[in-house]
């Protein structure tokens, strides 16, 4: 059963059509790639997925499990929306770290305030802290900034501050983490050091949708790649499929384009 | 007069000067905040209401603000302010305690009106990846704004709130158009004695006083400099 299954996505800014009917799925430890050229819709995609657009039709299916439906669910309270939205995390291409934090401090603050809600916070607060705090330490440890991990974001380098983000985003523990072209505001020699964090991840079977220009990557790390061309799915497959076909003229030129 | 009594004098207009500076301040901080979320608010009356206000209140000048929250009651046959100013006179001997009230409501709803306007800006400079991020964290809207944004609101205005809150310390002045006995209302009592350097010395009051909230902002300004944004 596959993990994730979108259907018929769409969404609309005022009269500009950005997303025309997505329907794709994915299985639960693969890694799906979404390429295609600025504008194609793939970062919209993205955030209908992470609830940060609200879709205008379509459904997602979580391990089979409708939970959201455009429809039925247009004008669902902000609670319900905060529930479904922690299936998902999103790592963005600016980061947004929080700059009055320390590194340890973004990555533990989520998942301290969502602990407040549990019933047995008043009597095991310090239990339930050290354990989150020994999670984050553990999870800068795989991100490979332990000796970062007092740093505020504005000490740290580009790619040090994406690696605290994709950090904070694990911390949640979601079933699905997405990445909005995550090495995009990079120098090309910091992203080395993020895709390399990808890769770890990818290796542990982390269920992961990664929107990225990064095509040799994509190629590497993939198990599916979807093609999007102005609001549709123009193409997917392998990498292989699509690296290799030839069917169709705007994937190949898309491919050509990037490639040199 | 010796010098001594002159001081003593000024300093008793001062206090005034302080307690107006206090009280406008604990009032308007707050109900400032109020009124830049209602200026913000996607009810639209609300925020077009707030906004015709602020615009109004800044856009007419303090003293005649102070004229129209004390007078207007008395000509309207509610003898309000005066009727306090009567009754504190008789039982405490304090002289016009009801034209100080009716002038610290007007100090409270115009620096709340300049207030607002400063922390609307300080929000809406707020990058939308901060709500964003919190929000794929599962945050809701009051932990995304007492957690991530405001502390962040905060730095970013302390410098423009700097100067609304030293030019509070100088427009409290404003009182004396009520006769409330402020500094400079008591030094213009003093010039009626043939005195004219106790005004000199009123402005040195102001100068310390302004000197010490500088040191004061800046000390502030330092502790929120360990993060930038």
């Amino acid at each position: 059963m596959s993990i994730i299954e979108v259907k018929n996505i769409k969404k609309s800014f005022g009269s500009s059509k950005i997303l025309k009917g997505i329907d794709f799925s994915m299985e639960t430890g693969d890694v799906l790639a979404i390429i295609g050229s600025s504008g194609s819709g793939k970062t919209t995609l993205l955030r209908c997925i992470n609830f940060l657009e609200t879709p205008d039709e379509g459904q997602i299916y979580l391990n089979g499990n409708l939970i959201y439906d455009a429809v039925a669910d247009k004008d669902i309270p902000e609670t319900t929306k905060r529930q479904k939205r922690l299936h998902f995390g999103l790592v963005f291409q600016s980061f947004n770290l929080f700059p009055q934090y320390t590194a340890f401090e973004n990555i533990c603050l989520a998942p301290k305030l969502h602990a407040e809600e549990r019933p047995d916070f008043k009597e095991k607060k310090p239990e339930i802290f050290a354990e989150i705090e020994k999670n984050a330490d553990y999870l800068l440890e795989r991100v490979g900034l332990t000796d970062k991990k007092n740093l505020y974001p504005c000490q740290l380098s580009g790619g040090q501050q994406q690696r605290v983000a994709i950090a904070r985003a694990l911390a949640m523990k979601p079933d699905i983490l997405c990445f909005d072209e995550p090495t995009s505001a990079l120098d090309p020699e910091l992203t080395g050091e993020v895709l390399r964090v990808l890769r770890q991840l990818s290796d542990e079977d982390t269920t992961m949708i990664i929107v990225t220009h990064e095509m040799a990557f994509a190629r590497e790390i993939a198990d599916k790649i979807i093609f999007m061309d102005e609001g549709v799915v123009a193409a997917e497959g392998s990498p292989d499929e699509i690296f290799s076909s030839h069917s169709n003229a705007r994937l190949e030129s898309f491919v050509r384009s990037i490639e040199k | 007069m010796t010098f001594w009594q002159v001081t003593l004098y000024l300093l008793n207009g001062f206090s005034l000067t302080l307690l107006l500076f206090l009280l406008t301040l604990i009032f308007a901080l707050p109900l400032g905040l109020a009124i830049s979320f209602a200026s913000m608010s996607k009810f639209k009356p609300l925020s077009f209401l707030s906004k015709i206000f602020v615009w109004i209140i800044r856009g007419v000048p303090l003293m005649l603000q102070i004229m129209i929250v004390y007078y207007v009651p008395n000509f309207l046959g509610f003898k309000l302010f005066s009727d306090i100013d009567l009754i504190v006179q008789l039982n405490f001997g304090l002289e016009n305690m009801g034209r100080f009230i009716a002038v610290t409501i007007a100090f409270i709803i115009n620096y709340a009106c300049y207030f607002s306007e400063i922390y609307r800006g300080g929000i809406e400079s707020i990058p939308q990846g901060q709500y964003e991020a919190g929000q794929v964290l599962g945050l809701t809207k009051s932990q995304i704004f007492k957690k991530i944004v405001l502390k962040q609101v905060i730095k970013r205005i302390l410098p423009p709130m700097g100067n609304e809150v030293i030019t509070l310390v100088k427009d409290t002045s404003l009182a004396n158009v009520l006769t409330v006995g402020e500094i400079i209302y008591q030094s213009k009592l003093l010039m009626a004695e043939a005195l004219i350097w106790p005004m000199f010395y009123a402005g040195v009051f102001y100068l310390i006083f302004v000197g010490l909230l500088t040191i004061l902002l800046g000390k502030l300004e330092k502790k929120l400099s360990y993060f930038k944004a």
